[in-house]
């Protein structure tokens, strides 16, 4: 009997010799993501990299990202402070642009991609003081909102804007229900949304911003209080006359145009002498402005901020 | 199940919410502002024990289960419990026991006017609850007195809906379940007044006048 092999079946010596190489290396390759970290293609690039420091910065103590993100008011996505950090994944925020409109000289329709690329970033560590008592210090990234306004150039007319946020009935739960008028609006003087304080915001904590905190865009406006700083803008509008906002609609005895943080001012039905900062036992007295009258109280001398609240 | 071990069971139920905020602060599962957690819960399980206890009397007379009326004492006394929570968390954790502006949220707010107003009605009650209580004031007395629930339930259901910021889902809800269990005892009391006018009440009479013959 012959057991020999056809010539053809038989490997030859230069691939038999690989087949050790070949057994080294995936062995070694196994080993290597088995024990190693990642590899190191690189680490991811985040939105803060780079990001200038702000003289506007305030140095207090951060709120945790989880608390920043896990209680917030967003009602388009529910009604509870838990509500949109449950529900917000689900916003589309690509393809996203911002129409600039109104009272100037050509519209423009930006869409995100060439928002983000405006201006360089900045880190800004705000305050933010919530009409409901809290408060919270939270690194925002973004640019002056002035850079997008310029983007368009104004009619002499126009001495307000006006922000309107997405309205998404398949993704914003909240939407369903009527307890706000949608699309969720507020407004600015025009001074006051030039002022360089005024945020336009694009990510916080040094990365992209979070679906439940107003994804991939909105405003943050850190005197005034929180609900003041519109999420998910869509468009912006130059008018005229004073926009009415949608708390103004649905209580205009209980929240007006300004509603600049004042421990003055009552709510009609709640006292805002004193706050409480998110992760501390007592409360703190609540600052005029927000701490940042030397800032902007100038905007409003000679007003009466009872009367204007 | 005999009524002793009803009676606690219920009570261990009835600390149950206790136990999950307390259990909460001490774990800090309660979310970025525990100390309002803590106080709204605090509200919430003193309106929800308010409301099962105005609940006892509809669910004795539709079903007939007597028991029930047994456990009520425990269960206002327990809407009471929570209650002194909601107003020591209320002052110890939101005014820091400022006694100059807790009189102003009193004087100025009115959610705190009717909350604290609510209370103060609760205390007679609570401390009228004992059997000793019962005897010295007498059944009709303590009954008149234990009616004041009814507005009780009335401002804790005000002081929630002007609490609330625009959602009145919750407080609308509570106020309609409120409405239903006082509108059941207006109802009965209506039944209850008709029948008497149409003489259901009235000692039935079977010839026993005696005559009056006048006599020569």
């Amino acid at each position: 009997m012959n057991n020999a092999p056809a010539p053809s079946e038989i490997t030859p010596p230069e691939l038999y010799a690989r087949r050790r190489e070949f057994l080294k290396t995936s062995i070694g390759i196994g080993l290597a993501s088995a024990v190693l970290p990642a590899p190191t293609f690189a680490t991811p690039a985040k939105l803060g990299d780079g990001a200038k420091k702000s003289p506007f910065s305030t140095s207090e103590a951060q709120t945790p990202l989880k608390h920043v993100t896990g209680y917030s008011n967003f009602y388009e996505f529910g009604t509870q402070k838990e509500d949109p950090a449950q529900h917000a994944h689900k916003l589309k925020t690509r393809p996203w642009s911002v129409t600039i409109e109104g009272l100037v000289k050509k519209p423009v329709t930006l869409d995100i991609e060439s928002i983000l690329k405006l201006a360089p970033l900045e880190e800004r560590i705000y305050r933010l003081r919530c009409v409901e008592g809290w408060s919270m210090v939270i690194p925002w990234l973004g640019f002056p909102l002035d850079i997008l306004l310029k983007q368009v150039e104004p009619l002499g007319s126009a001495k307000y804007v006006e922000f309107l946020t997405a309205v998404q009935p398949e993704t914003m739960p909240g939407v369903r229900s009527r307890v706000l008028d949608w699309p969720y609006v507020e407004g600015l003087r025009l001074d006051e949304a030039r002022h360089p304080l005024t945020l336009l915001v694009l990510g916080l904590y040094g990365d992209i911003l979070p679906n439940e905190n107003g994804a991939p865009l909105r405003i943050a406006v850190p005197w005034k209080y929180g609900f003041k700083s519109a999420k998910s803008i869509t468009t912006i509008r130059f008018v005229e006359d004073e926009p009415r906002s949608s708390w103004m609609k649905a209580a205009p005895r209980e929240y007006g145009f300004y509603s600049n943080v004042n421990p003055d001012v009552p709510h009609p039905r709640w006292s805002q002498a004193k706050e409480r900062r998110i992760g501390e036992f007592m409360k703190r007295d609540t600052v005029l402005f927000n701490g940042y009258g030397d800032q902007v109280a100038s905007l409003y001398s000679g007003m009466d901020l009872k009367k204007h609240f | 199940m005999p009524i002793a071990l009803l009676k606690f069971v219920v009570f261990m139920l009835s600390l149950l919410p206790l136990a999950y905020y307390g259990w909460g602060a001490w774990h800090d599962t309660l979310g970025a502002n525990p100390i309002e957690a803590v106080t709204r819960g605090m509200g919430t399980w003193t309106l929800n024990f308010l409301l099962i206890t105005l609940a006892v009397t509809p669910l004795r007379k539709l079903t007939g289960w007597h028991a029930a009326l047994r456990l009520r004492r425990m269960l206002g006394l327990f809407s009471f419990f929570y209650a002194v929570l909601h107003l020591t968390s209320y002052l110890w954790f939101d005014q820091f026991f400022d006694w100059g502006e807790i009189a102003r949220d009193i004087i100025e707010r009115p959610f705190i006017t009717v909350g604290m107003a609510a209370f103060v009605l609760l205390v007679p009650l609570a401390a009228t609850s004992t059997n000793w209580a019962i005897r010295r004031l007498g059944g009709r007395r303590w009954q008149a007195l234990h009616r004041t629930v009814y507005a009780i339930g009335i401002l804790a259901v005000l002081h929630y809906s002007w609490l609330v910021k625009a959602d009145q889902s919750q407080p609308l809800l509570y106020g309609g379940i409120l409405a239903v269990l006082l509108g059941l005892r207006a109802w009965w009391r209506e039944v209850e007044r008709r029948d008497q006018l149409a003489g259901k009440y009235q000692p039935k009479i079977r010839n026993r006048i005696i005559p009056i013959q006048p006599s020569d």
